[in-house]
């Protein structure tokens, strides 16, 4: 399945806004932060996962995806969020803790919730894999079209709720794909020290499901797979499991020195940025000329107007703590 | 004050959980370790930092994330004569995995007529208070406490933290080691000061299901453990100001729970103050309160309270988590309302 120039275009600037996001967050993370280094400072606080170099299995995957189709995402969330399509202005506010985010400062970066997209987050490893597969059940039982794709990271494929969640998809042939973004590494430990199988996609046989393997952080390979898998989930012909190679190209979170990384593996990462990969591929098949320029100039100004609105929001009463756990 | 030998050597809880570990595992090949990152990385809070280089990857297993896996893989060693230490990176976590810890680590003794022993520990993070929000700032006091057949301790200080860990290798029963992150002294969370204490050098135990009285004091008795020791101490600090003496307990142990401790402490002082960082409601607060109240309800001069975290998951932003959360101020507002 190949994308349209207009397909294209829209991958690329939600490939840009989601790393100028991650790059505006990290600015904005540090500040309070330092000479010392305390999580607990700053405008936004906690652990931040971001996911620069993992933006090309997002928008290959959510170009496929309506606001009616259902996302569940990780606890590295932002790309997924953005690529389908969850309000960047409320999202920046939720990550600072403001009143005007999504969750009105209650639930933060890894608890991402935005019910006009269908968009849902865990921090927790491998939780996407259940709500994911209850979703596209719920559609079916309801005869309402939509599927469901639940993101997860390859060290979330060694959790049961990714194996039971599966069998499950495949026991009730549910309109249901799961993503697994493969960046090679679970915080410090190797997916290659970890996983019996050197490939997810092998994993699939065991719950009837087809299972793809797609190299290259390809956002046009992406978009082929992604796109065959949720055509067959829309037809009514059950689930498919699909691993990704990724790259994360910051650490697992802020503040991590990654010294468990081996010599000259981020220069190595850093010179396949799918960013100005796409970007070349883009002018080089003519889908993109000076118009490029706008788009990213479009992207960084999205970016900004949402930085600028989560910093100038104000945060909730305190006594917001209380409310909204029964409604 | 703190009951520890007078010598210069101080350590973090991160540090002193790592030296027990490593002590015992030089004295005894049946101790290994896994987890998630405890290897290489030496554990997210620290606290298994050097093990790896001195003991290699057979004895210091970095696990997949699998909690179900290899936590249920601990009871199964344990059962066959090894003393497995395995990390549970976040209490949080529980979640994912709570049947191989509550139905079997802390029942297969007992379904074994006491004939079979579970001898692991099961060591995991705890707590909040630097905005990691409603699945990585929880403690779970007494989520762990409630449920019968397992040990469970948390250590406010260094000191206990290494004695408590060496006692826990040591013991033949299961037993749940919190560690709260705000006291690890990793500069990175933030971190208590008072937690960073003299330990001695030398292998000790400290005895767990014994409370410490930490501070002295006759008019009130302030009960806590892990950071809400170091929040009684500073409202007892405060309260001191104002002429009130605050007695102030450190649980150490939540199981077995050193109910003479907190008993005397209180038939001496008549006012009680629970302070817990862990949920509001059917928790260790509302059982200290019991355990005072069953014994001799005549020894109080005022109905006891608590100052606790409010039943509401835990709020990402900052403002909202402090509001929630025990701190000094709210325990001597408590005392004056008494």
């Amino acid at each position: 399945m190949q994308p349209t120039k207009e397909q294209l275009l829209w991958m690329y600037e939600n490939m840009v806004v989601s790393r100028r996001f991650e790059e505006a967050i990290e600015k904005v993370y540090l500040e309070g932060k330092t000479p010392a280094f305390n999580m607990a400072n700053g405008p936004i606080p906690g652990e931040m996962h971001l996911s620069n170099g993992q933006e090309p299995v997002a928008v290959g995957v959510c170009a496929h995806l309506d606001a009616n189709d259902i996302v569940t995402a990780t606890h590295r969330p932002h790309h997924q969020a953005i690529a389908k399509g969850v309000d960047l202005k409320k999202m920046a506010a939720e990550i600072f803790g403001k009143s005007t985010g999504l969750a009105g400062g209650r639930g933060g970066h890894m608890h991402l919730f935005d019910s006009a997209v269908n968009f849902a987050c865990s921090g927790i490893i491998g939780e996407s894999c259940g709500p994911a597969c209850g979703a596209a059940l719920s559609r079916k039982l309801q005869g309402k079209p939509g599927v469901a794709v639940a993101f997860l990271g390859e060290g979330a494929t060694n959790q049961g709720a990714f194996h039971e969640a599966a069998n499950l998809a495949g026991a009730w042939n549910l309109p249901v794909v799961f993503v697994v973004e493969d960046n090679s590494w679970a915080i410090s430990v190797p997916k290659s020290e970890a996983t019996a199988v050197t490939r997810n996609d092998v994993r699939a046989a065991s719950y009837h499901m087809p299972g793809y393997y797609v190299p290259g952080n390809d956002p046009y390979a992406i978009f082929d797979v992604a796109g065959e898998a949720i055509a067959r989930a829309r037809e009514g012909k059950g689930p498919t499991l699909i691993e990704v190679e990724t790259y994360r190209l910051a650490g697992h979170f802020m503040g991590d020195a990654e010294q468990y990384r081996p010599e000259g593996e981020k220069d190595e990462l850093f010179a396949k940025d799918p960013i100005p990969k796409m970007r070349e591929r883009l002018i080089s098949d003519g889908h993109a000329t000076k118009d490029i320029d706008e788009i990213e100039k479009r992207a960084e100004a999205s970016v900004a107007d949402a930085i600028t609105f989560a910093r100038e929001s104000e945060n909730a009463p305190e006594t917001d703590a209380l409310t909204a756990v029964f409604v | 004050m703190l009951d520890q030998p007078t010598n210069e050597r101080r350590l973090t809880i991160a540090r002193a959980m790592a030296e027990a570990m490593q002590q015992e595992m030089q004295r005894d090949p049946t101790v290994f370790v896994m987890g998630e990152d405890i290897a290489g990385f030496g554990g997210i809070f620290g606290n298994t930092r050097g093990l790896f280089e001195e003991f290699g990857k057979e004895r210091v297993r970095d696990t997949p994330i699998s909690e179900t896996g290899f936590i249920s893989a601990a009871v199964g060693a344990a059962m066959d004569g090894m003393r497995p230490v395995v990390e549970l990176m976040f209490v949080d976590f529980f979640g994912v995995c709570f049947d191989a810890i509550y139905n079997q680590m802390a029942k297969n003794t007992y379904f074994a007529g006491g004939n079979a022993s579970v001898p692991m520990v099961l060591m995991t993070s705890t707590g909040g208070g630097y905005s990691d929000a409603g699945q990585h700032s929880q403690c779970l006091y007494g989520t762990f406490a409630h449920l019968p057949g397992m040990k469970v301790v948390s250590p406010s200080n260094a000191y206990d933290a290494k004695g408590l860990m060496t006692a826990a290798i040591r013991d033949d029963n299961p037993v749940v080691y919190m560690f709260h992150k705000q006291l690890q002294g990793m500069g990175w969370l933030g971190t208590e000061a008072g937690a960073t204490v003299n330990t001695p050098e030398e292998d000790y135990t400290v005895e767990i299901g014994k409370a410490k009285v930490v501070r002295a004091g006759t008019d009130v008795t302030l009960v806590g453990l892990a950071m809400g020791v170091h929040n009684a101490l500073k409202a007892a600090d405060k309260l001191a100001e104002d002429g009130v003496s605050a007695e102030v307990v450190d649980l150490v142990s939540l199981v077995p729970l050193d109910r003479e401790t907190v008993i005397n402490s209180v038939a001496k002082t008549g006012r009680l103050i629970v302070v817990d960082e862990d949920y509001h409601s059917y928790g260790v607060s509302g059982e200290i309160i019991a355990t005072v109240t069953e014994h001799d309800i005549s020894k109080l001069k005022a109905s006891p309270a608590r100052v606790t975290f409010p039943d509401v998951p835990i709020p990402y932003a900052r403002h909202m988590e402090q509001f929630c959360l025990p701190n000094p101020d709210k325990i001597v507002a408590a005392y004056r309302k008494m």
